[in-house]
């Protein structure tokens, strides 16, 4: 034992609020995982810390604004976008990273969502998507799957599912990238890379979600639903594939398309600048 | 050619404008909002406006985005302004909770017109007195302000923003369309003339230890440390302690609804204006506010003229309600006539301050009401 290495302090110490551990996200839950790429990245940016902002709205996602060590805001459901919209037209030094779930953000606040990448607006968005209304209990959402089940699915899902890769490439967004929890490097690696790129960023993020959308449809375990992207996850890279096939279907043996969609340089929204005499 | 953002001087302006005009003076650099009569010309007139000063100018998607921006540009350190009419009202009315949860200040101009619903998009009404009180879920005081023309539109503007920040409360202009699209002098003062309250700063140079609803002083006013400034702070609209953080809990809860409750009736005396017009002998009162106020004032003067001891007691603030005035006044006078372009919202708590049956002139709005009912009212208790 006396060789042990004991660690002081964990990197990510600074970033992370302690005091408010444990957590209320649930075993095989993936929010911790993708809130740990975002803590990284920040770490690997080079950015000072106090000029990250971090803005959430309501969810188990939206629970990340309280956890990290920023200077953080948790709004209401379905409004982080455009608050933040806001804060970061007023200081645009700060580096705005709204980090919130498929319902907060497809469903409650998709009119400000398709807006703010319309607008190419310079936020940063992590949309964590797990298929489902998780903190309310399993509910069927804009993304769940058609046929997949929920509490107000009982009989499927009668509906079809957003494909929101392309629905964020047809926006405008500058930025549009899916990869899921196990993807933690590409995660990582995209939330830094748009750190430093001007412009509407888009991160989808598939995680496990095992009580709420793993228990309806089949689903054994958070590791089960991990191997199911291990298995199926296929870049676009790879695949001979249009953008209005990226939906997600997770019943049948279907690939789920990862991968970076859209990398452009549109000219983000700027306010209205007037010379100077 | 730009100009600067105090335009000291006598002007002809338009209501609107002249509730822009204010904002700019009020040192506002932050404006979100969406299309909606009889408000438009506020948004209008700030797009032209704000680029001159280098403030920002942004036509969001829809009332609850501009909202949330106008919170989100204060937590970054902005005075933030949007403005509105009642269906966007009841679309901001989700956030109105959020910033008083967050404690944000920022200010709301709701140019009243013809309601419910769609109503009467260009006609005036004064009936979202209610909704601006009550209209978000839960307990919560907001602060409400009420012009009775375009240079109060302009002082107006600038005593909300100025009670906001005091207070870190939203704050309402509760206009009219009459007032909005009134065309009358407006002065603006000279800019050092013009007072602006600074927001309370946290005090203490240790970040780590700062605690962002941590209340040290009698006026229940936390400081507030802005995005960016260090003090890695968080606000929800959740239930929070003195760090903000979330507490689930019935006690934590009281306190905090409480106190966001108490922190208006506490400062009360310092939030409330009105003006009285023939109070001293006034055995009979007339209250009313914005565009209304005007009629009523002409409908005083006549009945003095006839020998009748009326007066007026015109309410510029609304929120809170002027409770010790009315009670004043209800140990001196006989009788209360309430004229409002609504059934009844002021009325009602004119009788619940004053105990006194009170006569109440309305009419549900589309155009001002004239002198002659407030008159005949006055008359009819009169005798």
């Amino acid at each position: 034992m006396s060789n042990a290495i004991v660690a002081e302090k964990h990197p990510l110490d600074d970033l992370i609020r302690a005091d408010r551990m444990p957590h209320i996200w649930c075993p095989g839950c993936g929010v911790g995982i993708i809130m740990r790429c975002y803590a990284q990245a920040i770490l690997d940016s080079g950015i000072p810390i106090e000029k990250h902002i971090v803005v959430s709205g309501i969810g188990c996602s939206g629970r990340v604004a309280g956890y990290m060590k920023l200077d953080s805001y948790h709004t209401t459901h379905g409004r982080p976008i455009p608050f933040a919209t806001g804060l970061k037209l007023v200081n645009p030094a700060l580096t705005v990273t709204v980090f919130s779930g498929d319902g907060d953000l497809a469903a409650i606040g998709g009119n400000h969502l398709i807006h703010a990448a319309r607008r190419n607006m310079d936020i940063k968005v992590v949309c964590i998507n797990n298929f489902n209304f998780g903190m309310t209990g399993g509910q069927a959402g804009p993304t769940t799957p058609q046929g997949a089940y929920g509490t107000t699915a009982p009989y499927g899902n009668p509906e079809l599912p957003f494909n929101l890769p392309y629905l964020l490439k047809a926006c405008g967004a500058n930025f549009v990238s899916r990869w899921t929890a196990i993807h933690v490097r590409q995660v990582r690696d995209d939330i830094l890379y748009v750190f430093s790129k001007p412009g509407f960023a888009f991160i989808e993020v598939l995680a496990p979600c095992p009580i709420g959308f793993g228990k309806s449809n089949g689903i054994e375990d958070g590791l089960e639903e991990m191997e199911m992207y291990r298995e199926r996850s296929v870049h676009i890279q790879d695949a001979n594939v249009s953008d209005e096939d990226l939906s997600i279907d997770l019943r049948g043996d279907y690939p789920i398309y990862v991968g970076r969609f859209v990398d452009r340089d549109r000219a983000p929204f700027m306010p209205i600048k007037l010379e100077k005499p | 050619m730009t100009r600067s953002a105090v335009l000291t001087g006598k002007h002809f302006m338009h209501g609107d404008h002249a509730c822009a005009e204010g904002a700019l003076a009020a040192g506002c650099r932050f404006f979100a909002g969406y299309p909606i009569t009889p408000s438009t010309e506020i948004a209008e007139h700030l797009a032209r406006r704000l680029p001159e000063v280098d403030g920002v100018f942004i036509q969001m998607e829809d009332e609850l985005a501009s909202i949330a921006a106008i919170l989100g540009a204060s937590a970054a350190g902005a005075r933030s302004m949007t403005a509105t009419s009642g269906p966007g009202l009841s679309l901001m009315m989700e956030n109105l909770g959020l910033g008083v949860m967050l404690e944000l200040p920022t200010v709301v101009v709701d140019v009243m017109r013809g309601s419910p619903s769609t109503g009467l998009p260009t006609l005036p009404g004064q009936s979202d007195v209610m909704q601006a009180r009550w209209g978000s879920h839960g307990d919560f005081a907001v602060l409400a302000f009420s012009p009775w023309s375009p240079q109060e539109m302009f002082d107006l503007t600038i005593l909300a923003f100025n009670m906001a920040d005091k207070y870190r409360v939203p704050a309402l202009l509760l206009a009219d369309e009459v007032v909005g699209h009134m065309v009358e002098k407006v002065v603006i003062p000279p800019e050092d003339q013009i007072t602006l309250t600074e927001r309370k700063k946290p005090r203490q140079s240790n970040h780590e230890t700062f605690k962002p609803y941590q209340v040290d002083d009698p006026d229940l006013v936390p400081p507030l440390a802005h995005a960016g400034e260090g003090y890695h702070i968080h606000l929800t609209g959740l239930t929070h302690d003195e760090r903000g953080y979330p507490d689930m809990t019935a006690d934590t809860h009281n306190r905090l609804v409480t106190r966001l409750f108490e922190k208006v009736q506490r400062n009360a005396d310092d939030i409330i204006k009105y003006e009285g017009y023939k109070l001293d002998d006034a055995r009979i009162v007339v209250v009313a506010y914005g565009c209304t106020a005007r009629s009523a004032r002409s409908a005083v003067m006549q009945a003095r003229a006839q020998g009748i001891p009326v007066g007026l007691l015109r309410l510029i603030t609304i929120w809170p309600f002027p409770e010790k005035i009315l009670q004043e006044l209800a140990g001196k006078v006989d009788k209360f006539i309430v004229a409002e372009m609504n059934l009844g919202q002021v009325r009602l708590e004119v009788e619940r301050v004053t105990h006194h049956p009170v006569r109440g002139v309305h009419h549900a709005g589309g155009e001002m009401i004239p002198p002659a009912p407030i008159f005949d009212a006055i008359k009819e208790v009169a005798k």
